[in-house]
Formats: C-alpha cells, structure tokens, sequence
C-alpha cells in the first residue's frame, strides 16, 4: 500500500515531461502489479472453496440418502437376499470389529516394538534402513497386500479366512503404528530418561516404565488414527475376508465387513441395495470419524494424565 | 518375570551397584533383543511381499516377457494376457487427478498459510485433512451414483453440445457414465489432501524473515509468495505432487467402481477404462486359470515396483527440502 503511494502522488505533482511518462508507467505497473496480487490471493481463496466442497457434497449427499436407512434393524439384522426388503449389516460391523482386533492385535506389538528401536537408535544404520522402509511399506497401494496376503494365507489352504484378511490389515497398521510411536517418543524430554537412569533405573525399565508411559497417549492417538485408517479398507480383504451374508466371527471362516459389503451393494443394480449402501457408507465413515475424534481427544489429555 | 523382578530390585536404591550392573544387562538384552526383532519385522515383511508376489507373477512374465507390459490383448479363455491398457489408464487417470488436484492443493495451501483469516484457517483445514479419512469404499458409493450421473448428464453433454468440442478425440464417442474422466475426477479428490498436507509443512518451513524481506524490498503480498517463498518450497511440493501420485497410482476400489472396467486404450477421457490396481479387484475372484492368476499378479508386481519408485522420488524430495531449511 505505501509502496503505490508514492508514485501517484509525484505524478500529480509532474507536468508533462520524460518524468511524467516514466511516473505513469511506473504507476500502470503498479496497478497490473495490484490486479495480479489481487487475482492471486483471490484465487486462493476459490481454490479452498472449490477443495471444500467435495467435502461437503459427500457429506450432504451421504446424510440425504443414507439417514433415512439407517434404523435398528441396520444394527442388528443380517442382509436379506436380493429381492427382499428390508434386512441390516450387523454381521458386517461385527466382522469390521473383528478384522481390526485381528490387526491389532498383531499389528500394535509390532509398531510399538519398532516405533522403540527407531526412536532409540536413531542414528543406527539399520534404524535408518528400517525407517525408510517402512515409509515404503506404507505407500504401497492395499491391493497389494491384498494379493500378497491371499497368495501367502489363502491359497496354501484353499480357503478364505478372517485372519487372512486381518493380517493384511495388519500390514497396513504396522507402518503408521511404528512411525507415530517413535515421533511420540522422542518428543519426551531426554531429561526424563536422564533423571530415570540417574536414580538407577535399568535402561530397559526406563523405556518401558518412563518413557513409553510419558508418550502412551500419543502413541494411542496414533494406534486409533491406525484402526480409523483401516476399518474403511476393502482391498486387502475381497480375496482374503472375502465377506459373508451370514454371521461369523471365526478367524478361519469367511467374514463379513461393512467396507465390503458398501461395495457389493453400491454396484449392484437394485435401489433397495443402494439405499443399504448409503446407510452403510453413513455408518462406516461415523464409525472412522468417532475415532479420528477419540485420537484428538487422546492427545489433547496427554498432560494431564502424567500422574504418579 | 524373572527380568521383571531383577528389575525392580535394581531400582530400588537400596540393592548394590553390583547387582544392578549384572541385572540390568540381562533385562537390557532381552529388552533390546525384542525391539530389534519387532524392528526387523518390517524389512522382513517387505521382502517377503515383494518374493511372494514376483514368484506368482513370474510364470505370466517369463511366458509374455516384454509383451506384458506392451501388448493389449487380454483374454483369458485363449490364455492371452498383455497388460497395456491397463498401464496405460493407470496413467493417464492419475495425470488428470494430478492436473485437477495440484492447483487446488498448493492454492488451499498457500490460503491456509498466507491469507487465511483465524476463523477461517481452522475449519478448511480441518475440512481438507478430512478428505483423507474418508474411506476409498465411500467416495466410490458417491462416485458410481452421484458423480458419475452428474458428468454423464452435464459435464459431457455440455462439452459436447454447449461448447461444441465433441470432434476432440479425448472428448469423442457415445457419453458412457463410468470414464476415465469420472476415475481421474475421484482421484483428485482423493489426492488433493495429501498434496495440501505436504505443501503447507514445507511453505511454513520456509522462513519468516524470507516473507518479511521481501515484503521490505516493496513485494506485493503475491510476489512474495512468488519470488520468496515458492522458489525455496519448490522442491519440497513437488515432493508432495509426487505422493499424490503415488496415492492416485495405487488407490483401488473408488476406481474399479467408476472407471467402467474395460480392457482397451481409448484416447477418449469420456470411455471407460481400467487401471492396474482396478483389474485385480475387479478381476481376481474370477481368475480360473492359473496363468490368470499369474498374469494378475505380475500387474500387482508392476504396481509395487511403480509404486515404491514414486515413494521414494517423493520422500528424497520431501527430505531434502527439510534439510535445505535447516529444519
């Protein structure tokens, strides 16, 4: 602003002369200069219009179409065959509970586990072959660990089960639990580990008894944005989970899974199914929301759980 | 428990210095023994994926050779299988997300680093972070019946007879729904919140005394961004492009559901299409054959070598911008 002020005023003052010409063309670069700023920051601000919408069109569209589906019998009925009204997902949101425990249940000793390794030797040679791959491992397209899975647990045994596909879960997992652990972890004080090995604690009771705790809810706030991540897989569980219309909760059986069974009625051809699709698609993204929202929560108290 | 309880005598201040050294090597082994394992885990598993998935696809590879990669017959009654078509919607469905996303992305980002006011920063970034959450699965539901029908009947119609472009092969034949166009459109939508996120670390690395320098030399607001600090972000954005890419490369199930599933290269952006990740969802359970299997899982070969390129392009770049800004 002051910067445009100047040459405007010395063009009022300038009759018409070499100066007068140099000052107007100043002034009219000035004033492209202004339009261009003025554009720029302009469309900025269309930009992060335009990237919210889709946002809320999906959200818009899923509570238009889905809430009206959403019921008790969607808690507690199994899907009916194609023809009949009516019927819900419970097996589905059991067998999505199911595949997560699977996956965590592996998944969290291992990321942990590393996430410890890597924030302790962090310079180490391997520390750093390891971090870089897991950064690999976590780029991999799920389909991948869907076909792995299938040709490493599925195939051998000529079977679909829940814990082939739990376990390709779990590779999915054990990247973001191993990278949110050892950030967590090195944000603890090093005067920590200090006072604790000064007051003869073993360095192994250190990890585990001081540091780990000091860090436990960041690294729970990590291990729920894990589980919302992949509660909303369905890649790596179509050959593996492979889905079920029936109940099941058996590790070595089929299993249903509220992601799979969004896509089977999203591409079928019957109303009666896209309206259960919308509904599911509601109740799977409220489900990750809750606990993206619950991993907010987790940090947020992270001082006030210090304690004793 | 052992360990557990030599531990805790050693803690105890009143046990000898002697028995806490001997103690604590013990339980420091063990302790360092099972971090180191459970580190190993994830080079293990990498590996294990990467032998299990060349060693099924190596029958397809070693019958076709080249000709996988290069050939677009597929059928599998004759045992046919060249995977060209597939590679080639793989690309040009990611370029279209990328070409759509990048502007938008590095826009929001320079909105929510720069410009945005208090009130307003908070909930578009939390709005754009939360793009990310949405499962792949959902935005195929919107895709398949809210997306699809809205280009199907006014995006291509009204390129085709509002603005007359119809005669453009990447605009030519009959407006099928499920298109390339609809794949490239999900997609960046899908990237757009992982080219922000990156974008906005790296702008906020850059540093203030840069901004305020240039403000000082007479800069307008957008010619500092400009010539300040874009130049030294640079690197560290195109580091965030290129994991979008690799996000859009690989990302599945939104794709199968809207793309339309068919195995030919069309120049059209308005045909259906297939990508390498959306042939194996849609195809595997129907595999029969065993060279079917083979030829699927040596296009999940291709996509994990693809894939992993892109990455770490992404993150050395990622990186190097860190480091350049003594971060």
């Amino acid at each position: 602003m002051t910067a445009s002020a100047m040459p405007s005023s010395r063009r009022d003052l300038a009759s018409r002369s070499y100066r007068d010409v140099l000052a107007a063309s100043t002034a009219r670069t000035l004033a492209r200069r202004r339009v261009v700023n003025h554009t720029m920051i302009g469309l900025t601000y269309v930009a992060a219009l335009v990237a919210t919408l889709p946002l809320i069109l999906i959200l818009w569209h899923l509570l238009e179409q889905g809430a009206t589906s959403v019921n008790w019998d969607f808690f507690t009925k199994i899907p009916k065959p194609a023809g009949d009204v009516g019927g819900g997902m419970a097996n589905g949101i059991v067998g999505t509970g199911m595949l997560v425990l699977i996956a965590s249940l592996v998944g969290l000793p291992v990321g942990v586990g590393a996430g410890l390794y890597l924030a302790e030797q962090r310079g180490g040679k391997l520390a750093m072959v390891v971090r870089f791959l897991s950064d690999v491992l976590n780029g991999l397209p799920s389909i991948v660990l869907g076909i792995f899975a299938w040709q490493m647990l599925v195939r051998p045994f000529k079977h679909f089960s829940a814990l082939s596909g739990g376990l390709a879960l779990a590779a999915m997992m054990i990247p973001l639990v191993t990278r949110a652990t050892e950030e967590m972890i090195r944000l603890v004080p090093v005067s920590m580990r200090e006072a604790a090995l000064a007051l003869g604690y073993t360095k192994w009771r250190t990890s585990l008894g001081v540091v780990l705790r000091t860090a436990l809810p960041g690294i729970v706030t990590g291990a729920l944005v894990a589980v919302a991540r992949i509660a909303g897989e369905t890649a790596p569980l179509i050959f593996t989970a492979f889905g079920n219309q029936f109940w099941s909760v058996s590790p070595f059986q089929p299993i249903a899974a509220l992601p799979m069974q969004i896509y089977l009625y999203a591409i079928s051809p019957y109303d009666d199914w896209h309206r259960h699709a919308w509904a599911g698609a509601l109740v799977l993204l409220a489900l990750v929301l809750i606990i993206s929202l619950a991993a907010r929560f987790a940090t947020r108290s992270r001082f006030g759980l210090g304690g004793d | 428990m052992t360990e557990a309880s030599i531990g805790a005598r050693v803690a105890s201040p009143a046990t000898p210095v002697t028995a806490g050294i001997e103690g604590s090597s013990i339980g420091d082994r063990i302790y360092r023994g099972a971090t180191t394992f459970f580190a190993l885990v994830i080079p293990t598993l990498l590996c294990l994926i990467a032998w299990e998935v060349f060693a099924a696809g190596w029958p397809a590879l070693s019958k076709f050779g080249i000709g996988f990669f290069t050939e677009s017959h597929w059928d599998a009654v004759k045992g046919q299988f060249g995977a060209a078509p597939a590679i080639y919607g793989t690309i040009v469905s990611s370029i279209i997300a990328l070409l759509i996303a990048t502007p938008l992305a590095v826009g929001v980002a320079i909105f929510l680093s720069e410009f945005a006011p208090a009130w307003v920063r908070q909930p578009v970034a939390f709005f754009v972070d939360l793009l990310a959450a949405i499962p792949s699965v959902v935005y195929g539901l919107w895709g398949i019946l809210v997306l699809v029908p809205f280009l199907r009947d006014t995006v291509m119609s009204f390129i085709r007879d509002e603005l007359h472009l119809g005669g453009l092969p990447i605009f030519a034949g009959p407006a099928y729904g499920p298109s390339m166009l609809a794949a490239g459109v999900i997609l960046a939508i899908m990237c757009l919140p992982y080219i922000s996120a990156v974008t906005r670390e790296v702008l906020l690395a850059v540093p203030r005394s840069q901004r305020e320098a240039a403000l000082a030399l007479g800069a307008t607001r957008w010619e500092m961004i400009w010539d300040a600090v874009l130049p030294s972000a640079r690197s560290g954005i195109i580091g965030g492009i290129i994991l979008g890419l690799g996000r859009a490369l690989g990302e599945t199930m939104a794709v199968t559901m809207v793309i339309g599933n068919r195995h030919e290269i069309s120049a059209s952006l308005f045909q259906p299409g297939y990508t390498m990740a959306s042939q194996i969802a849609n195809e595997f359970s129907e595999a029969t054959t065993d060279l079917h299997v083979s030829a699927l899982m040596a296009v999940g070969a291709g996509l994990f070598i693809v894939t992993v390129i892109v990455n770490v392009i992404a993150r050395w770049l990622v990186w190097r911008t860190a480091r350049s800004q003594g971060g």
